[in-house]
C-alpha cells in the first residue's frame, strides 16, 4: 500500500479530473455543442459504466459468470419508475415537465434509485444465497434462468404495465445528476475493492479452497459481493427508466445480459477501469458506425473477436489505469513501480 | 501435564463403507513438532482434512486447548486457530506476495464495507498495521524483497514458504504442514528445516507435519505418529520409529 499522503494526493488528482470533465461536460450543453443526441448517448454511457462496474464485482473479482444482471437491473428500473410515477401522479408533486426537473423531482429521483438499489440487492440476496452453492457453468445457468423468470414476471403483473410496458415515467434523470451518482458509483466500487473486503473476494476467485483455509467465510463473501453487484444494477436501472420514460419488459431480455457481459469480458475482468474503457468504447462505436447501417453490428463483432484474440484477458486484464501514476510518468516524478495499483475515482 | 493445544481423539471418517480414518489420536504440546508418515494413501491427508474442518468426522473429536470443534466449517478453524498449508500449492497466483499474506489477517480485522467505503480512520489504521505485520511475516522468510511480486511468478521454493506465511499470518495455535519439502532441492529443504525450526522459536506454535522426505522428519520431529490403512501403527521418537519392524514392514511391505 501505498502511503497515505500519496493516496492523498491521488485522490485530489481524480478529483480534478472528475470535476474537469463536469465542467467540459458542462460547457457542451451549454453551447449546444452537445446536442439531444449526444447528451442521450451520454446517458447511456453513464448508465452502461455502472451496469459493467457492477457486473465486474461478481464476474470478474469473484469470478462467478452471471447471466441474470438484467434482470436485477429491471427490478431497480421497475422500482424507481413505479415509485416516482406513484410520486407525481397519486401524491401530485410535480417532479419532470417537457423536460424542466424540478429540485423536489431531483430529490425523489435520488430517493427513487436508493429505494432501486435496496430492493434490487434484496433479490440478489434471495437469489444469491441458493445459487452461489453452484459455480462455473451451473451458476451462469442458474441465473440466466433467474433474470427470464423476472422478465416474465413483469410481463405478468398488471401493476408493472404487463407486455405493454410502463409509460408515462416523469423523466427525473438529468445529465449532470446521472453524472455525478455515476462517478459515486465508480468511486465507492473502487473503494470497496481495495479493502479487506475486496481482498477477500478476489482470493475466493484466485482459490476457493485455500481461501477458505486462510479464515475467509466464502459463502458470506459470495453472496455479499452478488448482493452488493445487484444493488448497483439496480440503481442503473432506476437511472434508466426515468431517461427513458417508458419501460418494457423486453429492454431485459437476455441479450441485454449478455452485453453488460460483455463490456466485463472486453474491458479486462477484475479491472474497474478496463470496465468504464470499454463501456464508453462500445456504447460509443455503434453509434459511431450508425452511418454505415447494416455492416455497424458486424464491425462491433468483429471488434469483439479481434480483441479477444489478439487479447484474450481483456483490454487492460487485471491492470487499473490510474491517472496519477500517468501524470507521474509524464512528469518524470515517477520511479518505476512494480505493483500496479493506483488508487482514485473515474478515470475515463 | 498441562492440556495439549491440539488434540485429536479416537477421530476417524467413513467414506460410504471405506473406513478412511478409524481410531486416530494425536496430543501436541505447545512448540512441539510432531511428524506423520506414512505410505501413499495412507490417510495422511485425510486427517489434515478432518483437523480443519474440510471433512466432519464420523467419529471422535478435535479439541484446541481442551475446547472441543464440531461441526465448524474450515474458516472457523482458522479463526479458532488451526491453520495449514497443502500439498501441492494453493496460492493466491494473481494476487501479489504482499496481498496472498494480507488475505490471511482478514478475520484479524475489524472495519466494516461501510467504513472501508468511506475510508474511515479505521480502514487507514487497520490497513497500515497489517501492512506492517504482513512485511514483518515475510521478512521471517527473507521474502520481503518479494512482497511486490505476482504470487505466480516465485520460484516453486518461495511460493512454498510463502504459503507457510500466509498460514502463520491467522495467527494459529498450531500449524499444519502437507508435504512442505516435497519437489524442493536439497537446499531448498535445508532452508525450510531452518525455517520451520525458527517458526516454533519466534511464534511458539505447535507444528503437524507431513513429509516424505525421511532426512527431515527424523531430524527436525520429536515424535513421530505412522499411519497405514488409516489407522496409527507406530508412535514415538524418531530413533523408535526408526527401528519398529511395523514401519519397516509397511515401508518396505513384509
Amino acid at each position: 500500500m501505498k502511503s497515505r499522503k500519496e493516496t492523498m494526493r491521488s485522490y485530489v488528482i481524480n478529483l480534478i479530473a472528475v470535476v474537469l470533465l463536469f465542467v467540459l461536460m458542462n460547457v457542451g450543453t451549454r453551447t449546444g455543442l452537445l446536442g439531444r443526441y449526444q447528451t442521450g448517448v451520454l446517458m447511456v454511457i453513464f448508465i452502461n459504466i455502472i451496469l459493467a462496474i457492477s457486473l465486474n464485482l461478481t464476474t470478474g473479482f469473484l469470478g462467478q459468470i452471471a447471466l441474470g444482471h438484467a434482470g436485477f437491473m429491471s427490478i431497480g428500473a421497475y422500482t424507481a419508475a413505479l415509485f416516482v410515477k406513484y410520486i407525481q401522479e397519486t401524491v401530485g408533486i410535480t417532479l419532470a415537465q417537457k423536460g424542466n426537473v424540478s429540485p423536489a423531482g431531483t430529490g425523489f429521483f435520488l430517493l427513487s434509485l436508493l429505494l432501486a438499489g435496496l430492493v434490487a440487492a434484496l433479490f440478489g440476496l434471495l437469489v444469491g444465497v441458493p445459487a452461489l452453492r453452484l459455480k462455473g457453468d451451473y451458476l451462469a445457468i442458474i441465473t440466466l434462468g433467474f433474470g427470464e423468470i423476472i422478465r416474465t414476471m413483469i410481463e405478468f403483473f398488471s401493476f408493472t404495465g404487463g407486455a405493454q410496458g410502463l409509460n408515462r415515467i416523469p423523466k427525473t434523470a438529468t445529465l449532470n445528476v446521472v453524472y455525478i451518482i455515476m462517478v459515486v458509483c465508480v468511486m465507492v466500487m473502487f473503494a470497496f475493492v481495495r479493502s479487506r473486503h475486496g481482498r477477500a473476494i478476489m482470493a475466493i476467485r484466485e482459490d476457493d479452497i485455500a481461501s477458505e483455509a486462510s479464515g475467509i467465510p466464502n459463502t458470506y463473501y459470495k453472496v455479499l459481493a452478488f448482493t452488493f453487484a445487484a444493488f448497483f444494477a439496480g440503481i442503473a436501472g432506476g437511472i434508466y427508466g426515468q431517461y427513458l420514460g417508458i419501460l418494457g419488459a423486453t429492454d431485459f431480455d437476455f441479450m441485454k445480459s449478455i452485453d453488460i457481459l460483455v463490456f466485463v469480458v472486453l474491458g479486462g475482468m477484475g479491472s474497474l477501469t478496463g470496465s468504464i474503457v470499454s463501456a464508453v468504447g462500445l456504447t460509443i462505436l455503434p453509434e459511431v458506425l450508425r452511418s454505415l447501417a447494416d455492416y455497424r453490428m458486424l464491425i462491433y463483432s468483429v471488434v469483439l473477436v479481434l480483441v479477444m484474440i489478439f487479447k484474450p484477458s481483456g483490454l487492460l486484464g487485471t491492470y487499473e489505469f490510474s491517472l496519477t501514476r500517468l501524470i507521474d510518468r509524464l512528469t518524470g516524478r515517477q520511479k518505476k513501480q512494480p505493483s500496479a495499483a493506483g488508487k482514485g475515482g473515474a478515470s475515463e | 501435564m498441562s492440556v495439549p493445544v491440539l488434540k485429536a481423539e479416537n477421530l476417524g471418517i467413513t467414506f460410504g463403507g471405506l473406513k478412511a480414518v478409524e481410531g486416530f489420536h494425536v496430543e501436541i504440546e505447545q512448540k512441539e513438532l510432531i511428524g506423520l508418515i506414512g505410505p501413499n494413501g495412507a490417510g495422511k491427508t485425510t486427517v489434515f482434512n478432518l483437523l480443519t474442518g474440510v471433512y466432519q468426522p464420523t467419529e471422535g473429536a478435535v479439541y484446541l486447548n481442551g475446547t472441543a470443534l464440531i461441526g465448524k466449517k474450515p474458516h472457523q478453524m482458522v479463526a479458532a486457530g488451526i491453520a495449514r498449508t497443502f500439498q501441492n500449492i494453493r496460492l493466491f497466483k494473481k494476487m501479489s506476495v504482499l496481498e496472498n499474506v494480507k488475505v490471511a489477517f482478514n478475520h484479524n480485522m475489524k472495519y466494516s464495507g461501510l467504513q472501508a467505503i468511506l475510508r474511515a480512520p479505521s480502514y487507514w489504521k487497520e490497513e497500515q498495521e497489517i501492512d506492517r505485520k504482513a512485511c514483518d511475516l515475510l521478512s521471517v522468510f527473507h521474502m520481503e524483497e518479494l512482497a511486490g511480486h505476482v504470487a505466480e511468478n516465485l520460484p516453486y521454493g518461495q511460493q512454498r514458504k510463502l504459503e507457510i506465511a500466509r498460514a502463520l499470518a491467522t495467527n494459529p495455535k498450531v500449524l499444519l504442514l502437507d508435504e512442505p519439502a516435497a519437489g524442493m532441492n536439497p537446499t531448498e529443504t535445508a532452508e525450510l528445516m531452518q525455517a520451520i525450526s525458527l517458526i516454533r522459536e519466534r511464534f511458539g506454535i505447535a507444528i503437524l507435519l507431513i513429509e516424505h522426505d525421511m532426512s527431515l522428519v527424523m531430524n527436525v520431529c520429536e515424535r513421530i505418529v505412522v499411519i497405514d490403512y488409516g489407522q496409527i501403527i507406530a508412535h514415538g521418537t524418531p530413533k523408535e520409529i526408526a527401528n519398529n519392524p511395523r514401519v519397516i514392514g509397511a515401508y518396505l511391505g513384509e
